[in-house]
């Protein structure tokens, strides 16, 4: 299918699936059910999950195939949602020209960025890549306030030009982000008994972006110019005795993976047309490793489950506060059950970023592969159960 | 004449952070070969090592006084901290004035204990694991010591303010005046990096160390079990980060935060300088400290806008694209 051999179908089938089922998949409890703080399901949410699914991936393709370390993906994300909002200012509502915009110059500003930073390897290269980044993020802050309005983040506002669409609706307010007429805000709310699942113009937008830099990226692992990535990974030195020069190769996967950053952020910016400058800092780039380490680096699911846990963790786990606690082990006796809580309340709330800490070094200790290596394990454990059938002992990885 | 001279002595206190940072960092570095990004949390906790003395010495207890009342009505209470009743209302409170300078004597064994555990605990395993991963897992360590930090202390800074006598402004010429505070800052460096430099050159467990950073394998085939040594100097490495976080309080109030803001500015100092480069560190950090002050003169940013957010930057990106090994890097080392 798509000129993909059976198992990658699968896989980007399943992916698919997921995707388009996700109001549902996000959303199995039942609104009024203790429970219902655990869905995911509500379209902001999702459109997280995706966006920075793509931003993960396109990652991916540089650490995950060459191994260099960027620490300064993030200012591709900003460039790119701040050229999506120009062009909403600029030329139209429509997120189309936006979108293209923000990959391009992403893509620019990468290929700058990467034929500087390429001349080194290593912790040079992460450290150079860092340098950039914060040198962005620090203009953005301060000089090139006309062009991102610094602290405050670049706005739409009601007299923006606008060449092809009307600066402000007929009501008087500012036009919403549309996809030749159809609105991204716009949403269908399916109520099934207790039931209730949302789906939002927006989010099918984004998955179906996300779908096809799935697609491509499946496409650009498995090429002759993704094996060159994995040989510049594996042994550089001896890819320059064969006589090959991996400089544009790595320029290329740079430039590719600041592409997806840019697509990220332009999509962003689509969702809600606003963009900061915070978007560019280094624990943003931070943040991307680790969504990409968590899930499984130089796979090719395993970013976008990292993107999603990590995104899960932020906006779900975060919720959980003492009350919630309470009420699970309100079985329990009253001692214990206090016990319990005090355990576990650094851990959830507010704390949830030293959960993340915490799960980020067991996986970087024990399971270098991330999340994709540990399923595949268990995977390994039950087929060894069954004993039987030699074959399935071999597991190859489910890249 | 007066503003450069300003600006230099701007540069010195700002350098003297940077360089005590990066010694740390490159001190790791060049014994271990460990890329320690949780450096910066180490600087934090030593910050936070004096928040918490302050906190010790101002446990109190209460008693009644009869005579006064509370606006309430109901008899007053008067704290008094335990310290100012067992040496005396005079000594006690001094004490608890001095705190941020007494703690660098409480510090010093703390942090040396973190680094023990930090690197029998944890790093001791990632010898023979890429650099990529290193970074990743101390970074991952650099979040939860961030976030335990976070938990007990809030997320709000912590005012630690220096002695009276330390505090206020100096006048140095008959048209300088500079505070107090900031010029301790410096001497104080100025004499940990004495102190750690002497600790390398005079005694034989720094020959030993100097020896180990120059092959590592020679001396453990010389019957010296280095990897002990190493440890300690990971311990040492930490003990400086902490100190200059301790004498960093009153200049700036500590925060959970503030080691990932020095982090990669200190980051950019050790490859400027030279990765396992001690000197280089050192010598970069008082560099980049001038440098960036002398940025952020108001002339020279009227003449390029916004150069002093990125001077830093700029000068890195310059250094590690003409000189591979950063100023003073040793040939062979991480090129």
């Amino acid at each position: 299918m798509f000129g993909l051999d059976k198992k990658d179908s699968t896989l980007l089938l399943i992916v698919a699936l997921l995707t388009m089922l996700a109001p549902f998949i996000f959303n199995p409890f039942p609104t009024d059910s203790g429970l219902a703080q655990f869905n995911a399901g509500y379209p902001d949410l999702m459109q997280r999950f995706v966006i920075f699914g793509i931003f993960a991936i396109g990652f991916n393709i540089l650490f995950g195939l060459t191994g260099y370390l960027s620490f300064g993906h993030a200012a591709f994300l900003g460039v790119g949602s701040y050229s999506a909002v120009w062009m909403f200012k600029l030329l139209s509502m429509n997120i189309v020209p936006a979108i293209l915009l923000s990959v391009v110059i992403a893509g620019l500003f990468a290929l700058v960025i990467g034929f500087v930073s390429l001349r080194r390897t290593g912790i040079y290269f992460s450290i150079l890549t860092l340098a950039f980044a914060q040198m962005s993020f620090a203009l953005a802050y301060s000089v090139l306030t006309p062009l991102t309005n610094g602290e405050t983040g670049l706005q739409l506002t009601l007299d923006d030009p606008r060449i092809l669409g009307s600066s402000a609706t007929a009501d008087g307010s500012i036009p919403v982000t549309n996809l030749f007429g159809l609105e991204m805000r716009s949403a269908y709310d399916l109520v099934i008994g207790p039931w209730s699942f949302t789906f939002s113009a927006g989010y099918y937008v984004c998955a179906i972006v996300m779908l096809l830099s799935f697609y491509l990226a499946i496409r650009i692992f498995r090429s002759p110019f993704g094996m060159m990535l994995r040989a510049i990974k594996s042994n550089q030195q001896r890819l320059n005795y064969t006589g090959l020069n991996p400089k544009p190769y790595t320029l290329a996967a740079f430039v590719i993976s600041g592409m997806y950053a840019g697509l990220a952020g332009g999509l962003m910016a689509a969702m809600d047309p606003l963009a900061g400058a915070e978007r560019m800092q280094w624990t943003a780039s931070g943040e991307v490793v680790l969504m990409t380490i968590l899930g499984g680096a130089g796979t090719l699911i395993g970013p976008v489950l990292g993107a999603g846990a990590i995104k899960y963790m932020e906006n779900i786990f975060s919720k959980i506060n003492d009350n919630v606690l309470h009420g699970w082990f309100a079985f329990l006796p009253d001692g214990i059950e206090d016990a319990i809580v005090f355990i576990i309340h650094p851990f959830v709330g507010k704390g949830w970023h030293l959960t993340l800490g915490i799960i980020f070094m067991l996986v970087v200790t024990f399971l270098p592969g991330g999340l994709v290596e540990g399923g595949q394990r268990i995977a390994r454990l039950f087929n060894r159960k069954k004993a039987d059938d030699p074959k399935s002992a071999s597991t190859e990885p489910a890249e | 004449m007066d503003a450069i001279l300003l600006q230099i002595l701007n540069g010195l206190d700002k350098g003297s952070a940077y360089a005590l940072i990066a010694l740390g960092l490159t001190l790791i570095f060049g014994t271990l070969g460990v890329v320690n990004f949780a450096h910066g949390a180490l600087f934090m906790i030593g910050a936070f090592c004096s928040v918490t003395l302050q906190r010790i010495l101002n446990i109190s207890y209460e008693t009644i006084d009869p005579t006064k009342t509370d606006f309430l009505g109901n008899p007053a209470k008067i704290k008094t901290p335990y310290v100012e009743s067992w040496f005396g209302p005079e000594m006690g409170s001094s004490i608890i004035e001095w705190s941020v300078p007494l703690a660098i004597l409480f510090a010093i064994p703390i942090m040396i204990g973190i680094g023990f555990i930090m690197e029998r605990g944890l790093i001791k395993h990632f010898y023979k694991r890429p650099h990529a991963d290193q970074i990743l897992v101390t970074f991952g360590l650099a979040i939860v010591l961030q976030e335990v930090i976070k938990y007990y202390f809030g997320a709000n800074p912590i005012q630690t303010p220096a002695p009276d006598a330390l505090e206020g402004v100096a006048q140095l010429t008959s048209t300088i005046v500079y505070p107090i505070w900031r010029i301790v800052y410096f001497c104080f460096a100025l004499v940990i990096i004495g102190a750690v430099f002497a600790f390398l050159q005079f005694t034989t467990f720094g020959m030993v160390v100097r020896a180990g950073m120059a092959d590592r394998e020679t001396v453990g085939l010389l019957g010296i079990d280095i990897d002990k040594r190493f440890t300690f100097m990971f311990g040492l490495a930490a003990a400086v980060a902490g100190l200059a976080g301790v004498m960093y309080g009153p200049i700036n109030a500590p925060n959970y935060h503030m080691g990932m803001d020095f982090l990669v500015l200190s980051f950019v100092v050790v490859v400027v300088g030279g990765m396992g480069s001690l000197p280089g560190a050192v010598a970069a950090g008082f560099l980049l400290g001038i440098l960036e002050s002398f940025a952020s003169m108001k002339e020279v940013i009227t003449i390029v806008p916004g150069i002093n957010q990125i001077i830093i930057y700029l000068v890195a990106i310059v250094i590690l694209l003409t000189r591979p090994r950063g100023l003073m890097g040793r040939k062979g080392v991480m090129e």
